[in-house]
């Protein structure tokens, strides 16, 4: 927390703060107890809305949909992981026409919301005869997008590292290759890490675009559950709350890894610290979706 | 190519909507994004806990999740009656403020600490202390990544799609009503995000360049 | 730390809730037991569907799964229920079959004429309207219902009274569907004033919020939901357009075809059909019109 804009505050500070605490308080709390009044008036949280929670066959239809979620997510997630590693060695190339049009493929796919990609994989290829299931369709736009980004977050990586680190390996004889599995991308790749992760969190939120080409995934199954007047008279408000619970307790469990790892990696002698912070560099970059990793859990 | 002349006001028509989307969502999101960032830099631990919770719960959750909540969700709720532009804009306001927020906080953090003493010294309040002196030179660093952020709340406006508010994403619906060829409307669709990111990629790298040796 | 004890929180109250499961539907909409009778020792001369699924011993049949009234599912008990499925259900039983021997499979609209070319289902039953392109991919029985487009209003809305009172309402449709694009080709109201959601139900819930004026599709489908939401909803009741629910079937299979409308043409002669109806779309309170078979 940054403590730079303010000094030390003394008595005078202190009970102003009390004072304007119990307003934020007050206020945050009057927004609350606002909703909540809503809720209660509009019996969003009526035993036969809150039903559904208690039946089997919904229980285990939602472990299914999570279940396909994060399938997305680890399928998209290795995907776009060899995807990015594979640019990023590309676009560090030595020859000019590897590097060339690896550069404009990581731009042009960066530049091209996810929604147009699964449009694109979904109703367009099969006009081309191309048919592709939702699932398909969804992990192929996550590993063309999101492999793009950090091919970018490889590639800084390995250029952060200091010079004398290639420098040695060459000297020891290495071929440009050996060079870059051995010494450079282990090392790139751990310091990278926590960056890595947070645009993974990126991935895990963006399955639920997969909602828009009919992907059984768990908004769609909200959707479903929450809009079913029949047995339950539209529990959408209540539906909605469990989901994203379940996605924010996905992500913050992911975040959490990656400041469990960095944490480690400080400890850990082995690993180059960067001066210049060009993670977080990278990071910045591409803030649209990875603004600091280091979220307070 | 005959997709794209055939269909030509289609496309501009649609694609101005993106733009006005994107225009009405930028503004918001960084309004409300400044007043979080301060709100989260605030000598005050309440308010910085609001604006942590805020962005931590926001930033974790799908922006998909943001829409489905205001467009089906929220009515619900009975409070005010808002349009389906109404509530895209208001997702895609809430949800990219965490984003801008967090771009601004980092970006004060990089000011120097002399700088704050300094002016706190000079008898300047905390609001002056951060409008005339850290916010202008936290600027430089913001710049950048809130370019980024602008770049992905662009692309973020096909999300409503889904939801019944017109803009590019809906090109396909219209192309495969009138029988036309989905797959290249699709890829000048793509296009045309291309051209409306590149530039403002390109701005970015410059200002990054430029202000990186300048500090 | 805080993220740990959050995820064996949230572990625990998932191993509780698994334990309290509770089984069975809050509304059951089942159909009366034994209102099928199983046919015995039934032969259908000549139909190789007949002839795979008797070697299988099992029926798959293809159906909906998101319409209340007509083809739907129970996500409390993954049963199915409405019309379409007491129909499926009549034939399975007069073909011979008891109704364990049944497995319904759900088919999205646009895979329908694949999963009958392909065998992925044996037929199906679920708001297929019969047309001369579909016919020459598959055939058709019946039809055992038909529907037409309409509106489906608020129960105390008397602006619109048919699909000529649109012009400046907004109307509500599934994006790309037949109906939506109806509404736009014949310029029934402006073209702004469309609204199109993924599915019916979103526009369902947009109508009761008073953000649309209506919903338009086939009324079958509109009779479920206004039967669903129990006197907030009424069918404007005037269609415009004939849309002819057919029985899938395999193309080839003339034998079938016969047989299925044999079948049909009893339970529209017995009082069968009159019952199917009014145990399912008959609750919207409209009142059913008999189909007439149409054997090609």
């Amino acid at each position: 927390m940054s403590m730079v804009l303010f000094d030390v505050p003394g008595p005078k500070a202190r009970a102003r703060h009390k004072i304007m605490a119990v307003i934020g308080i007050a206020a945050v709390l009057a927004g609350l107890v606002y909703v909540a009044m809503r809720f209660i008036a509009t019996n969003q949280f009526s035993s036969r809305r809150l039903d559904w929670i208690n039946y089997k066959q919904i229980q285990l239809s939602l472990v299914e949909a999570i279940g396909n979620t994060l399938s997305a997510f680890a399928v998209g997630a290795a995907l776009a992981l060899a995807f990015g590693a594979i640019f990023a060695a590309a676009r560090l190339s030595d020859h000019a026409w590897v590097r060339a049009p690896a550069a404009v493929i990581v731009e042009i796919f960066r530049a091209i919301p996810l929604v147009i990609m699964m449009f694109f994989f979904y109703y367009g290829l099969p006009v081309a005869g191309v048919k592709l299931s939702a699932f398909t369709a969804v992990v192929v736009s996550l590993m063309l997008y999101n492999g793009s980004v950090l091919a970018e977050i490889f590639r800084a990586g390995i250029n952060s590292l200091p010079k004398g680190q290639s420098e040695a390996a060459y000297a020891l004889g290495m071929r440009k290759t050996q060079v870059m599995t051995f010494v450079l991308l282990p090392q790139a790749l751990r310091a990278m890490l926590p960056t890595i992760i947070s645009q993974l969190v990126v991935l895990l939120k963006d399955t639920a675009l997969g909602f828009l080409i009919t992907f059984e995934e768990l908004l769609r199954w909200g959707t479903r559950i929450g809009g079913d007047a029949v047995n339950f008279g539209r529990p959408m408000i209540s539906v909605m709350i469990v989901v994203a619970l379940i996605y924010i307790g996905l992500c913050l469990l992911l975040t959490w890894l990656a400041t469990y790892l960095e944490k480690r990696n400080r400890r850990n002698k082995k690993v180059i610290h960067l001066d210049d912070d060009a993670a977080g560099q990278v990071q910045l970059g591409n803030a649209s979706t990875t603004v600091g990793a280091g979220l307070a859990v | 190519m005959s997709v794209l002349t055939n269909n030509l006001p289609l496309f501009l028509d649609l694609f101005w909507k993106t733009l006005q989307l994107f225009a009405v969502s930028a503004v918001l999101s960084l309004v409300l994004g400044t007043i979080l960032a301060a709100l989260r830099v605030s000598p005050v631990p309440v308010f910085r806990g609001i604006g942590t919770g805020y962005v931590t719960v926001l930033r974790n959750t799908p922006l998909t999740l943001v829409f489905v909540f205001f467009v089906f969700a929220y009515p619900l709720l009975d409070i005010l009656k808002i349009e389906n532009y109404t509530a895209a804009v208001v997702a895609l306001s809430l949800y990219t403020a965490a984003f801008v927020c967090e771009v601004v906080r980092s970006g004060i953090n990089t000011v120097p600490v002399g700088q704050a003493e300094a002016s706190r010294a000079l008898g300047l309040t905390f609001v002056q202390m951060l409008g005339n002196v850290v916010l202008p030179q936290a600027l430089r660093s913001v710049v950048p990544p809130m370019t980024s952020t602008m770049i992905a709340l662009l692309k973020n406006t096909t999300v409503a799609s889904g939801f019944a508010v017109a803009q590019a994403g809906n090109i396909r619906d219209s192309l495969s009503e009138q029988g036309e060829n989905v797959l290249f409307g699709l890829l000048w669709v793509a296009l045309g995000f291309v051209i409306l990111v590149m530039p403002l990629t390109y701005v970015q790298q410059v200002f990054e360049k430029r202000w990186s040796v300048a500090r | 730390m805080r993220v740990r004890t959050l995820a064996a929180v949230l572990l625990t109250s998932a191993l509780a809730l698994a334990a309290c499961g509770k089984e069975g539907s809050p509304t059951d909409q089942a159909a009366p037991a034994g209102l099928f009778e199983v046919a015995k020792d039934v032969k259908v001369e000549g139909s190789p569907t007949f002839e795979k699924v008797k070697a299988r011993g099992n029926l798959v049949i293809g159906v909906k799964e998101d319409q209340p009234g007509l083809g739907y599912k129970d996500p409390t008990t993954n049963k199915y229920s409405g019309f379409d499925i007491d129909i499926a259900r009549l034939i399975s039983a007069k073909l011979g079959f008891d109704p364990e021997k049944i497995q319904f499979k759900t088919v999205q609209s646009a895979a329908r004429e694949q999963a009958l070319i392909n065998g992925d289902v044996d037929y199906y039953v679920g708001t297929y309207t019969i047309n001369a392109g579909r016919k020459e991919k598959v055939s058709f029985a019946g039809p055992y219902f038909v529907a037409g487009q309409d509106l489906l209003i608020k129960a105390d809305n008397t602006t619109i009274t048919g699909k000529d009172t649109l012009k400046g309402k907004k109307v509500c449709s599934v994006t790309g569907s037949t109906p939506a694009k109806r509404i736009k080709d014949e310029g029934l109201t402006e073209a702004a004033n469309v609204i199109e959601f993924q599915g019916y139900s979103q526009c369902v819930t947009k109508l009761l919020e008073g953000e649309v004026d209506a919903v338009t599709t086939d009324d079958a489908i509109l009779k479920g939901y206004a039967a669903a939401e129990e006197g907030k909803l009424k069918v404007v009741g005037k269609t415009f357009s004939s849309e002819p629910y057919g029985i899938g079937l395999p193309k080839e299979d003339k034998a079938l075809r016969d047989k299925v409308n044999d079948i049909l043409q009893a339970s529209l002669d017995d009082g069968t059909w009159q019952k199917i109806y009014e145990g399912t779309l008959g609750k919207s309170g409209s009142p059913a019109e008999k189909p007439k078979i149409d054997r090609y």
